[in-house]
């Protein structure tokens, strides 16, 4: 009888176990809870979205220095932080590669890229690159819009910056400007997912 | 040598360059770029947008489609175009058709993809895809894309597949059974 409960329970486990691997492999959708983190800042302080309490979300774009998309965008990035941290929507930027497979991307380039850029908001490195397949994110850059709700930060949009990667002043649809301004106005959101080409983000083969 | 490979590349992508490839690319013009394109003549390959692509990725015809999407910096894309050439290579040209669709900026053409070409003497088409409406054109190109490079089209009739991952020289040729029957 005891075998057959620890057998039950071994099988529970497996179902379980072989449910959420399926859902970390899709990544979130939108209404889905975003986990938090505990990673590496270039200041050298660990970030997490908890320690943002006065926060009514947040913009998590994961990005890089080496992508030509994700450079394309860092004006636009900073300009996001820029208008919607002091709004309670502040970026949170991940750099989700592997360093030793692009040393562009490790922690010194990353710091010299924001001093450069003279980025105001957090550069994290998504370090054993555990964070980033849980949210799905599968290129840089890849934007996840989270809203503060009483059952957590909730996925609101997911996708692109905008509609033009190539021209800041072409360009027609902010869509993830838009998906902050709705949320900031308790509107829906009109386009709440979109896609935008990028870089894959480089793991050890 | 390299010169003349390349013109001969020129000539057998169509190019302006050269003026005596002139009427044949008049009428590729008009049936395949979407009119608000210029291709500048001084590149030896053709930008479309895409309107202008769409023909190029759909066409009904016996042949197995290889159409890769990639760009002079993305280091995983150039790691597999060997493998891409090699079945470029391989397989008759009534039979298999390589098309590698770059989506290296405009602005790095002259600097980057042209010297790249020379370089690497690719013997596969080679495109240049400039569209900035992303939203548009990914799921329409394929639902499942979700926008990261590399990404690979494989298709022959109606029968269909994508990859948006890498491909080792076995995992290519491994796909492409699939097709070639």
């Amino acid at each position: 009888m005891k075998n057959l409960k620890l057998l039950g329970v071994m099988v529970l486990v497996l179902t379980l176990s072989a449910f959420s691997t399926t859902t970390e492999d899709n990544g979130y959708e939108v209404g889905d809870l975003a986990t938090d983190f505990n990673l590496m800042n270039i200041d050298g302080n660990k970030v997490s979205l908890s320690d943002y309490t006065d926060a009514k979300g947040f913009i998590v774009i994961f990005t890089c220095n080496t992508c030509p998309y994700a450079v394309a965008y860092e004006d636009r990035i900073e300009a996001l932080n820029k208008t919607y941290a002091p709004k309670g929507y502040p970026v949170i930027a991940i750099m989700p590669n592997d360093p030793d497979v692009k040393p562009g991307d490790n922690m010194e380039a990353m710091k010299a890229r924001a001093k450069a850029k003279g980025f105001t908001f957090p550069y994290l490195m998504d370090d054993g690159q555990k964070i980033y397949p849980q949210y799905g994110a599968t290129k840089t850059p890849h934007v996840y819009v989270l809203q503060k709700t009483r059952k957590g930060n909730e996925v609101k949009y997911i996708g692109a910056i905008d509609d033009n990667y190539k021209d800041a002043s072409a360009v027609k649809e902010t869509y993830t400007a838009d998906a902050v301004d709705a949320l900031l106005n308790n509107e829906e959101i009109e386009t709440k997912e979109t896609r935008a080409i990028g870089c894959s983000i480089k793991v050890k083969s | 040598m390299k010169q003349i490979l390349l013109m001969l590349f020129v000539a057998s992508v169509f190019s302006c360059k050269n003026e005596k490839t002139e009427t044949a690319t008049v009428e590729t013009k008009s049936e395949i770029i979407s009119s608000d394109e210029k291709t500048p003549v001084n590149y030896p390959f053709t930008i479309y947008d895409y309107d202008g692509l769409e023909p190029l990725i759909n066409k009904e015809d016996d042949k197995v489609h290889v159409v890769n999407f990639w760009a002079t910096w993305c280091a995983p894309c150039v790691k597999e175009l060997p493998y891409f050439e090699a079945i470029n290579k391989k397989y008759d040209d009534d039979e298999l058709e390589v098309l590698l669709v770059s989506l290296d900026f405009p602005k790095n053409y002259g600097s980057k993809l042209v010297p790249f070409l020379e370089k690497h003497d690719l013997q596969s088409q080679v495109v240049a895809f400039d569209d900035v409406d992303q939203n548009r054109w990914i799921p329409a190109i394929n639902n499942d894309w979700s926008g990261a490079i590399p990404a690979t089209i494989i298709y022959k009739g109606d029968q269909r597949k994508f990859y948006e991952k890498s491909f080792t020289q076995e995992e290519l040729e491994t796909e492409l059974k699939q097709f070639l029957k």
